[in-house]
């Protein structure tokens, strides 16, 4: 299937250039977030009627992994409010660059961490407090507070967006499930990029800002660390920069090589299983496990957690490699072929999101009524009773989901492995294994 | 600065304003009163302040599992309180005072600790008298033992009793009050100068009692026992409610020794099926048990909720759990 080029259209391409419009959903955005914070810490401490929990953990959540990653990459990035104010005062301006640049240390990130193994452990770090996080308003407040000040923090002392480049817990993953969207930003035109004077793509100019994340539009061959920010469309002296309908997966035909990409990868996987079997399953010693934060049995819960994850899923992976034979380095191997396990991590967080979000999409009708646990109305529909919603399509949805991204992982790892020069089959039983377990958790 | 900047600036900065500022308005301005398990805070806040001929209306809401809200000695429904949700009453006092507010539902094992108060304020239109309690006049010590030394056999009958009492030569009501101050141990033993038998005169007790209440008090002794006592002391009086295993767990950790009359352990529901503690108590000292509380014990006082008229009938239910009534 062939690339239509989105920006062709006038007016999508008025609106992406233009500041304007994306100011707008900025402000929103913004006023959004801080309204959660303060939600979540002074609201009603039940989790299932304040307003940052149903809106970030339900609705939020619902929309990023079912809608925006699956379907715009790294869109969420494109909207999202944490960087802002660091941003603005890092540039000075929140509309086009100004004459004089604020002096802010504007240091470049140590070449040790720029890479998202920050960002895979920041994720871990949520995910063994998820429990407690996603049930407690004031933790989520917390939360959502330290994330805003530390995405402030980073933009005086370092350059561009090094928080949502390295730090931030949700862009690892968006990043990692970004490559299968069908959306990208491409340049049109290489040899122009090659002939262009400045680069002011990267480096900014009067029209613009230099990427915020530290990426060469020129170089850019995957979505991974493309936050769709918009900018290098502006500052492009040459219209060469377009956004792209794709097929799904693209990227995923160049597998990746490097291990931390690789252990995302299974970050995801495994804390999808998990989760599958602590939020979802009948296992009461596991969920109190889960959620006596600092007792002697969350201990043991966290060790095995990170053990499935860092051991028991790499490990069997390994297993499967060690059985083929290629003359590619084992290391080379083992981030190739992994990439096979993006498409079904994604589903995986898919089917078990349906669960979650279906079950609790109603408290968000009674949360949007009363946000502060006021006692308002404000859409009459404050005391909308909880019920599940499409319980009879929630199995039906949720193992075809499964199912697809087993085929689709199968493909990718034909692909992957076609091209390591190995025989695809020890990772296509793996990911058979993997969905098997997770069907069963799941229903 | 350019202008556009400058209005994008003061619009970011508004919204900011907003989204902090809104919050905490409304948040400031909407009193409402939290409650939570006795264990987390209870009552926040516990003391609310009113006055005479002003309805109060008061915004409530629960912070962790249901409770109930309810004044004590005033003639109103209880009113459930739900997480996350908020519930209002309104409220009406004719007389000034400090009244006591207390939660109707088992929430927690510290449930019966969810108290707070209203206070009042505002002349009185006319003062009523202030008569102390009986167990106060009678002087009785209550937490002094008062064990029945000689208990039944059987379970004593009330309508084998009467048709004993009406062949008696002696008047059995001395006094109005001689039920009142007098155990079923006590009337047992003044009934010993007659023919009857031990198990006869146990009857003619139970006969006693029950000529001295009424259907309509055991029902709604009945269900004050049901609504109040029962998650400590037992749907059928045997101490062994849903909280007691907890109460005796806590007690382990919590437990104070009272030297005195007695050493009381603490935590422990009484068992009123147990005839040696109930048919030695009479209706006074539990009156005095009951609006007092046992202190160190972990049973709540009750005087600042119940009335007077729901305490005797609460205590006409409790002998029944040694009594057979007529039907």
């Amino acid at each position: 299937m062939a690339k239509i080029e989105l920006t062709r259209n006038p007016f999508i391409k008025n609106a992406i250039k233009s500041r304007y419009p994306q100011l707008a959903v900025f402000i929103v955005m913004l006023v959004g977030y801080i309204f959660a914070i303060l939600a979540g810490l002074i609201g009603t401490p039940v989790g299932s009627h304040n307003f940052s929990i149903v809106f970030v953990w339900i609705a939020w959540w619902a929309v990023l992994i079912l809608v925006a990653v699956p379907f715009f990459g790294r869109g969420w990035c494109a909207v999202c409010p944490i960087p802002l104010p660091g941003e603005w005062l890092q540039r000075g301006a929140v509309l086009s660059p100004p004459e004089k640049r604020p002096k802010w240390l504007n240091l470049r990130v140590p070449k040790m961490f720029r890479n998202i193994w920050l960002q895979n452990i920041s994720f871990l770090l949520l995910a063994l407090f998820s429990s407690v996080l996603l049930t407690t308003p004031n933790i989520t407040g917390i939360v959502l507070a330290v994330m805003l000040f530390a995405a402030i923090g980073l933009s005086t002392i370092f350059e561009r967006r090094a928080f949502c480049r390295y730090l931030c817990p949700v862009g690892g993953f968006i990043g990692l499930y970004s490559q299968t969207a069908p959306i990208e930003l491409r340049i049109k035109d290489k040899q122009v990029c090659v002939k262009c004077e400045g680069k002011p793509c990267y480096n900014g100019s009067a029209a613009g800002y230099g990427c915020p994340w530290d990426v060469f539009p020129g170089g850019l061959t995957k979505n991974t660390y493309c936050g769709l920010c918009m900018e290098c469309i502006r500052t492009c002296p040459h219209d060469n920069i377009a956004i792209n309908l794709r097929p799904f997966s693209a990227d995923l035909a160049k597998p990746s090589t490097r291990m931390d990409e690789a252990f995302k990868a299974f970050i995801m996987l495994g804390s999808a299983m998990i989760y599958a079997g602590v939020l979802l399953g009948p296992w009461g010693t596991l969920k109190d496990a889960a959620y006596g934060v600092g007792t002697g049995a969350w201990f043991i819960y966290a060790v095995v957690f990170l053990a499935i994850i860092f051991g028991i899923l790499p490990g069997f992976f390994s297993l499967g490699l060690l059985k083929t034979k290629s003359n590619l380095p084992f290391k080379q191997r083992f981030a190739s072929l992994s990439t096979a396990l993006i498409p079904l991590g994604l589903m995986f967080w898919v089917a078990f999101s349906l669960s979650f979000v279906l079950t609790n999409a109603s408290y968000i009708l009674a949360a949007l009524s009363d946000p502060l646990g006021l006692g308002w109305n404000l859409f009459g529909t404050a005391n909308f009773a909880w019920q599940p919603m499409l319980t009879t399509i929630l199995a039906p949805a949720q193992t075809l989901a499964l199912v697809v991204g087993l085929i689709w992982s199968a493909r990718t790892a034909q692909k992957s492995a076609s091209e390591a020069g190995v025989s695809p089959l020890p990772i296509i039983f793996y990911s058979f294994v993997a969905t098997s377990t997770m069907l069963w958790l799941l229903l | 600065m350019r202008r556009a900047e400058l209005l994008s600036r003061i619009l970011i900065i508004i919204g900011i304003i907003l989204a902090v500022g809104a919050p905490l308005y409304f948040w400031k301005s909407t009193p409402i009163i939290h409650a939570q398990m006795a264990d987390d805070g209870g009552w926040s806040p516990d003391v609310i302040q009113a006055e005479v001929g002003k309805p109060i209306r008061l915004k409530f809401t629960s912070d962790d599992v249901v409770h109930g809200f309810a004044v004590g000695q005033m003639d109103m429904q209880s009113m459930d309180i739900l997480p996350g949700k908020v519930t209002d009453v309104t409220l009406n006092f004719d007389k000034p005072g400090i009244y006591t507010f207390f939660c109707t539902r088992w929430c927690g094992l510290n449930h019966w600790r969810m108290r707070g108060t209203i206070e009042v304020s505002g002349s009185p239109s006319d003062p009523e008298p202030i008569s102390p309690p009986l167990y106060v006049s009678l002087d009785l010590d209550i937490d002094a033992p008062h064990d029945a030394p000689i208990i039944p056999s059987q379970t004593p009958f009330a309508i084998r009793g009467e048709s004993l009492a009406t062949q008696l030569p002696i008047n059995i009501y001395p006094s109005p009050d001689y039920y009142l101050s007098h155990s079923p141990y006590q009337v047992f033993t003044d009934l010993s100068n007659t023919s009857l038998s031990e198990s006869q005169r146990w009857d003619v007790v139970a006969y006693i009692w029950q000529s001295n209440t009424t259907k309509e008090s055991l029902e709604n002794g009945k269900q004050l026992y049901a609504q109040n006592c029962a998650a400590c002391h037992g749907e059928n009086g045997a101490g062994d409610g849903v909280f007691a295993d907890d109460l005796a767990q806590a007690g382990e950790a919590s437990m104070q020794s009272m030297s005195g009359a007695m050493d009381m352990m603490m935590q422990t529901p009484v068992d009123f099926t147990d005839p040696t503690r109930m048919l030695g108590a009479s209706p006074a000292l539990l009156q005095g048990k009951i609006l007092r509380g046992g202190m160190g014990t972990g049973m709540p006082m009750w005087g600042s909720i119940f009335t007077e008229e729901q305490i005797w009938d609460l205590i006409a239910y409790l002998y029944s759990f040694q009594f057979e009534y007529e039907k």
